[in-house]
């Protein structure tokens, strides 16, 4: 390769770098920087900083053409932008509210955050991957970070557990995906999605098998049913912050690869694999809104509220259509929104005792913080895609594409599901309303009180830029869809 | 005048503002400044929906009655992208329950005056539902009309089960999944005639020629909807438990705005843009009516709650609604919207009634009640004039409406007919035997002793309905004038297709 050449991919890579650099430059600083909670401190707020300036870059510097580098490995087009852009701000966002949590449980350690940066690299390179290897890279890049992320209150029993569980069925996701990998590059002859879109148009048995294992190492990320048995155990093991990174950044760079994958290399064997996608769209939408019922834990709730939610995104998938693309993209979004405030909420859930998560220790809100009780109405109910709040948008339009792909039965089965999933959002509101408070919460910092109301307003505030965002993501759709 | 100044958004958007304003006041002020709050609150509450209630008569005026086509319109770029837009018009179908809905809630806000509970979530719950209903009415856009018609659920949840009585929960509950589950099925229906017709305008939808299949299960989704919000028998049955558990002005608003979006929605979608499975399944929307109408007067007349009772006897009115929507002739239409408008005026005021002894006792249950005119002659005697205006006696708002009604339906078929006249003897059987109860006979519980008579916000409450329920009894004018000409182009463009598909 020679200089100019590599220049140029470099210079597409420009938030990739600042990310590399920046975690390790941090991971060296932490290290002489006196004081464990100084260190923390500085380097959490220098870890922001980092993601906001490589979102910074890729809405604005980015080239506006994109392009590849890397020999194909590495694609850089608006639909990749897209999502870092979204990525880097979920992070951010996690970040902000995992501070104070982790000071007051005396989990403030620098390493925090630089982890937080290596996984954001790994999504990073996982939305932008144009090859199975660059794929696999980005991919274990953020496991491994999530991995020990899972398991950060390494003395509590719980979150070990939760670690190890979500490392060994993480493990054997991996193991599918690679197993399927090899299959792909077996029968496609590279590993380039280019070729393998190639071979797809007449696929042989074992590109079809191959596809099957990707598209299951896939679901298991996105905690899709029946890949899902991780995602209660983890989401309640893991410290709450670390939960709340799980359910954001993760969740919508996962979904992102899984469409281009879906929609590029196998793009011509999509009567294939939308068989494989509605099921999963119909399983995850039902364990998912039937599981969270019966559920009293918050979190073991958001789990299972985010297994459906990945059940109407794949919903719009399986149209396989550009609409789809931009859709799922939409509702994603929207979700990411609402999911990093209501863990905001979460976090305020904090008494003289220490934290608290059971359902029934909301009872009253509304009386004891309305400011938080409307913001938690709002965000619930745009979760839960609920009218005139965004993220009714996104479950409008992830309808809309299989509508026009002529899957009206699916549509109508998530509008069904869609109903009962908002009995359990109804069901937190009911304490949040209609219940006499039995304590009260401590004030939250302040750093989780603006997340929450900025969010909060954002369910609202976001039908005034849902145009805006709408012709962003159709523009990015247009990159990879039809 | 009016016509430059976008007067619909201003009517949609003026009592939410009220309701954000109101909600800044309360996250400014401290909780020992609560009573000062209160006052506030309400202010606002009284001062905002007075001066909608206002500019909605003005609405009425400049409306031009001649005129079939939708008027004020309004359009503004919103998702462009998708060719969804922001669209607001309304029609001589939909005009008089824009008035309506800003009439009724100064009354509500006036009712609710005694309230201590959380004054001013409550009265921001009650302005952002304002707004969303008077949306509904003024939507020109499936989306827009969509987020209006399901997010009008959030506010009605929260006044049920927040200000609501002893089993509030399960009825706010009941009351959303069942409306909302409806509500689903035509969303995605509404999707299906967006991608099929390319455009989410419902003046462009209202041209467009679905196919006859299509149209069958369209119409269906629709009735999914647009029957339990009515309510229709046998998804009825939320209706009972909403009412009973609702505060006094939550009862008036359901009983008086939401019951309307039902028939407006059969009126302004399924007719006009579905007609042929209009037709097709008029013969049972007409069997349901005659069974609703007659078997909830009957189930009325079994009840030992006061509300309960008027909330069955609100099916049973509803049914002559959808009776006469789809007689689909003119008689039958006007008449359903008169009995709507008729409805929405009498069975306010009889929850209104019920409130006021409700306020005093704190019970519902009749048997509780008996010789009241003793003590509370002016009450009675503004209970009698709404008992007869829900029996239709002649020279009350509510016989006009029955009465169109059934000469629609005489016209459609006379058993239809005949089995809604029986309704209405059963009617007058149910209502007369309330009335008696409660306020003839001897006062014999000792409790009833306390009572005092209407105070003045009562008085100006029963008062201004009462005038209405005889004026709209003797003149029926001022309403059949605005709708004639929506409701002749609406048969004529029904008829018109019929005739189409049966000579294609």
């Amino acid at each position: 390769m020679t200089g100019p050449a590599l220049l140029a991919d470099l210079s597409l890579i420009i938030p990739e770098l600042i990310l590399a650099i920046g975690a390790m430059g941090l991971l060296i600083a932490g290290v002489f920087i006196k004081g464990e909670e100084t260190a923390a401190r500085l380097v959490s707020v220098a870890a922001m900083a980092l993601l906001v300036l490589a979102a910074g870059v890729a809405v604005f510097l980015a080239p506006q053409g994109g392009g590849t580098a890397f020999f194909g490995a590495f694609v850089l087009d608006s639909f990749s932008l897209y999502a870092k852009a979204v990525v880097y701000l979920a992070a951010a966002i996690a970040l902000v509210l995992a501070s104070h949590y982790l000071r007051t449980e005396r989990l403030a350690r620098f390493e925090y955050p630089v982890l937080i940066l290596l996984a954001t690299l790994g999504m990073s390179v996982m939305v932008s991957a144009g090859d199975l290897i660059a794929l696999y890279l980005g991919l274990e890049l953020q496991s491994l970070a999530l991995y020990i992320l899972a398991a950060f209150n390494r003395d509590s029993l719980r979150a070990s557990e939760a670690g190890l569980k979500y490392f060994v069925l993480g493990a054997l996701s991996s193991g599918l995906l690679l197993y399927g990998a090899s299959l792909v590059y077996g029968f496609a002859g590279s590993t380039e999605f280019g070729a393998i879109a190639l071979a797809a148009e007449n696929p042989s048995v074992g590109l079809l098998f191959g596809m099957v294992f990707v598209v299951s190492g896939l679901a298991f990320k996105i905690s899709a049913a029946p890949f899902h048995m991780w995602t209660p155990d983890v989401y309640e093991g893991a410290p709450t912050p670390v939960a709340a990174f799980f359910a954001t950044a993760p969740k919508l760079a996962a979904m992102v690869l899984l469409i281009r994958v879906l929609m590029e290399p196998f793009g011509a064997m999509a009567d294939q694999w939308q068989q494989i996608t509605i099921v999963l769209a119909v399983l995850s939408m039902a364990i998912g809104s039937l599981g969270a019922l019966m559920q009293t834990n918050i979190k073991r709730l958001m789990a299972y509220s985010s297994i459906g939610n990945m059940g109407y995104a794949l919903v719009g998938l399986s149209a396989g259509s550009e609409a789809a693309v931009w859709a799922v993209l939409l509702y994603m979004t929207f979700y990411v929104i609402g999911v990093a405030g209501a863990f905001g909420v979460i976090l305020s859930m904090r008494r003289a005792e220490g934290m608290v998560e059971r359902i029934e220790d909301l009872a009253g809100l509304s009386k004891t913080r309305p400011g938080l009780a409307l913001a938690f109405t709002g965000l619930l109910l745009s979760i839960g895609g609920m009218p005139f709040l965004v993220g009714f948008f996104g479950k409008l339009f992830v309808f809309y594409a299989a509508v026009q792909a002529g899957l009206v039965w699916l549509a109508v089965i998530g509008g069904l599901f869609s109903a009962i999933s908002i009995a359990y959002y109804l069901m937190i509101l009911k304490r949040v309303w209609f219940e006499e408070p039995t304590g009260e919460f401590l004030s939250p910092p302040a750093s989780v009180a603006v997340i929450t109301r900025v969010t909060g307003i954002a369910t609202v505030g976001l039908l005034l830029l849902v145009p805006f965002m709408l012709n962003r993501v159709i523009e990015a759709g247009s990159a990879i869809g039809g | 005048m009016l016509g430059q100044l976008p007067i619909l958004s201003a009517l949609t958007f003026l009592p939410a503002l009220g309701a954000v304003a109101i909600l800044v006041l309360r996250a400014m002020m401290r909780t020992e400044d609560r009573p000062a709050l209160d006052r506030n609150a309400r202010g606002v509450a009284l001062f905002v929906t007075l001066f909608v209630f206002v500019l909605s008569i003005l609405l009425v005026l400049e409306f031009d009655t001649a005129q079939p086509g939708f008027q004020f319109v309004e359009e503004a770029d919103w998702l462009t992208a998708m060719g969804i837009n922001y669209r607001m018009g309304v029609d001589g179908l939909s005009v008089l329950f824009v008035l309506l809905t800003a009439f009724l809630m100064p009354i509500c806000i006036l009712a609710s005056w005694k309230l201590d509970k959380r004054v001013a979530d409550y009265m921001a719950a009650f302005l952002l539902l304002e707004a969303l209903v008077i949306g509904i009415f003024c939507a020109l856009d499936l989306v827009l009309f969509y987020i209006f018609f399901e997010g009008s659920l959030i506010p009605m949840f929260l006044i049920i089960g927040v200000w609501g009585g002893a089993n509030r929960i399960y009825a706010a509950f009941k009351f959303f999944l069942y409306t909302f589950l409806g509500s689903v099925l035509m969303l995605v229906a509404m999707i299906y005639m967006f991608v099929v017709a390319g455009t989410t305008d419902i003046t462009v939808l209202l041209e467009h020629e679905f196919l006859r299949d299509a149209q069958t299960w369209l119409w269906l989704a629709f009735f999914a909807s647009f029957a339990v919000k009515m309510p229709m028998w046998p998804v009825h049955t939320w209706l009972p438990d909403a009412h009973v558990e609702a505060p006094t002005a939550g009862s008036v608003i359901l009983a008086g705005i939401l019951l309307k979006l039902g028939g407006y929605g059969f009126l302004r979608f399924s007719i006009p843009m579905f007609p042929d499975a209009s037709a097709y399944f008029a013969p049972m929307v007409m069997v349901l009516s005659v069974i609703a109408i007659i078997y909830t007067s009957l189930v009325a007349f079994r009840q030992t709650d006061i509300k309960k009772l008027i909330a069955y006897s609100s099916v049973a009115h509803m049914g002559f609604v959808t009776m006469g929507i789809f007689t689909m002739n003119a008689l039958g239409v006007q008449g359903a919207i008169f009995q709507m408008l008729s409805h929405g005026v009498i069975s306010g005021a009889l929850f209104l009634c019920v409130g006021v002894i409700y306020d005093r006792f704190h019970t519902r249950d009749i048997a509780f009640y008996g010789g009241l005119v003793h003590k509370m002659p002016v009450y009675a005697a503004f209970f009698a004039l709404f008992t007869m205006a829900n029996v239709g006696l002649p020279g009350t708002s509510g016989f006009v409406g029955e009465i169109m009604t059934m000469m629609g339906a005489f016209e459609y078929d006379p058993r239809v007919a005949f089995g809604a006249a029986f309704g209405v003897i059963v009617s007058a059987v149910y209502m007369l035997t309330l009335y008696k109860k409660v306020v003839f006979g001897e006062l014999t519980n000792p409790k009833l002793e306390s009572a005092t008579d209407l105070d003045w916000r009562e008085w100006i409450n029963l008062g201004v309905l009462a005038f209405l329920a005889i004026w709209l009894g003797f003149f029926t004018t001022p309403i059949t004038d605005i709708t004639t000409a929506s409701v002749e182009a609406l048969i004529s463009q029904y008829q018109g297709a019929l005739a189409a598909s049966a000579n294609p």
